[in-house]
């Protein structure tokens, strides 16, 4: 494992490099069962996702409409809520249960932030789901949905495939 | 404790549920040093299963599984709150979205995806196809080619105050407008 690892070094370098959430950064290596933590996090993520409606493709077209404020407000007070604790984090210098230093990357940006954005916007109004509510919509029964899910998989192959000829 | 139950089981309102979603991102930071973002689970999804030898696929997905993890769990979040934490009255919406759609003859308000809209039939004409395939699609290659989406760029990333992903939220917005007032009408006249 450990030498799967350093083999993968460079690789790893790359894909933080490309403007990337939803890495790991921890230098610290765990065994798999650990990532049950990551799973329960996942639930309660997902019972958030459903009670706040945040999945509900109505919600989505009255936020687009500009109809309601609630999807405002939810994603305005996540906001806060992050950037408060990102400032609390940094100024008290807070660490991982590992003891890890929590580092932040600035980002770069690049042209795919504005036309990769408006496909997903497009994508966004369709839907009626961003990639984490796809996940929970299904969990809620809305079986075809799993449809949408593959489709944006293939979707995200089609932009690997592509990647070098795009513009970024 | 019944009241307690009651108000979990109805919608919670944005100034609960977004604190909330809001602490994922600590929560993540502190759990192991993992940058909160979703989208990019399918990304992982791609290098485990169809690497194909594309460089953007070949990485050591082994290591960002706690993401596929999370997505799971989201799953299963999903399930729950569904058969546990659900009540029985029709979706909240807004009066003149609820007229508009009810011309479109969406009239259905049982579930959070309407089903007038969302069912396996629906593949196979020309809205269902758009609004299911292609609109699935653009979310998969929209976030990839954004470099996030809205948990990545719209609460990290401004969390973190970066200005790429600030111009990418708006970029999210202004394609979400575009599409939802000037061309998902035609859609769903279809």
């Amino acid at each position: 494992m450990n030498q799967l690892h350093n083999r993968h070094t460079d690789t790893d370098f790359e894909i933080r490099f490309v403007n990337e959430f939803g890495v790991n950064n921890a230098s610290t290596t765990h065994r798999a069962w650990h990532n049950v933590k990551y799973l329960i996090a996942g639930i309660l993520f997902g019972i958030l996702l459903v009670k706040s409606e945040v999945i509900s493709w109505f919600r989505i077209q009255e936020m687009f409409r500009f109809q309601e404020f609630h999807m405002y407000g939810v994603i305005g007070s996540a906001v806060v809520v992050g950037m408060l604790s990102v400032r609390l984090i940094k100024y008290f210098n807070i660490r991982t249960v590992d003891g890890e230093k929590i580092e932040f990357q600035s980002k770069k940006f690049k042209k795919g932030n504005v036309i990769g954005g408006l496909i997903f916007g497009f994508g966004w109004a369709l839907t009626g789901a961003c990639p984490g509510p796809l996940f929970a919509q299904i969990g809620t029964g809305a079986a075809v949905v799993s449809v949408t899910l593959l489709s944006a998989v293939a979707g995200t192959w089609v932009y690997g495939f592509f990647h070098d000829r795009l513009p970024h | 404790m019944n009241d307690v139950f009651d108000r979990i089981r109805q919608p919670w309102p944005w100034y609960v549920a977004g604190p909330l979603i809001g602490l994922t991102v600590p929560l993540l930071l502190i759990l192991g040093n993992k940058l909160f973002g979703i989208s990019s689970s399918l990304r992982h999804i791609c290098a485990a299963c169809i690497p194909a030898k594309i460089s953007f696929f070949n990485y050591n997905w082994k290591k960002e599984v706690w993401n596929l993890f999370f997505v799971a769990g989201i799953f299963f979040g999903g399930y729950v709150a569904a058969v546990f934490l659900t009540n029985d009255r029709p979706v909240t919406i807004n009066e003149n979205l609820r007229e508009e759609l009810a011309g479109y003859g969406i009239k259905n308000l049982s579930a959070l995806v309407p089903s007038d809209l969302f069912h396996f039939e629906a593949l196979f004409t020309l809205k269902g196809f758009l609004l299911i395939v292609v609109g699935g699609f653009l979310v998969g290659f929209g976030t990839r080619y954004a470099g996030g989406c809205t948990s990545g760029h719209a609460i990290t990333g401004i969390s973190m105050l970066q200005l790429p992903s600030i111009i990418a939220t708006a970029c999210f917005m202004i394609g979400g407008i575009i599409m939802a007032n000037f061309v998902l009408p035609y859609i769903l006249m279809l």
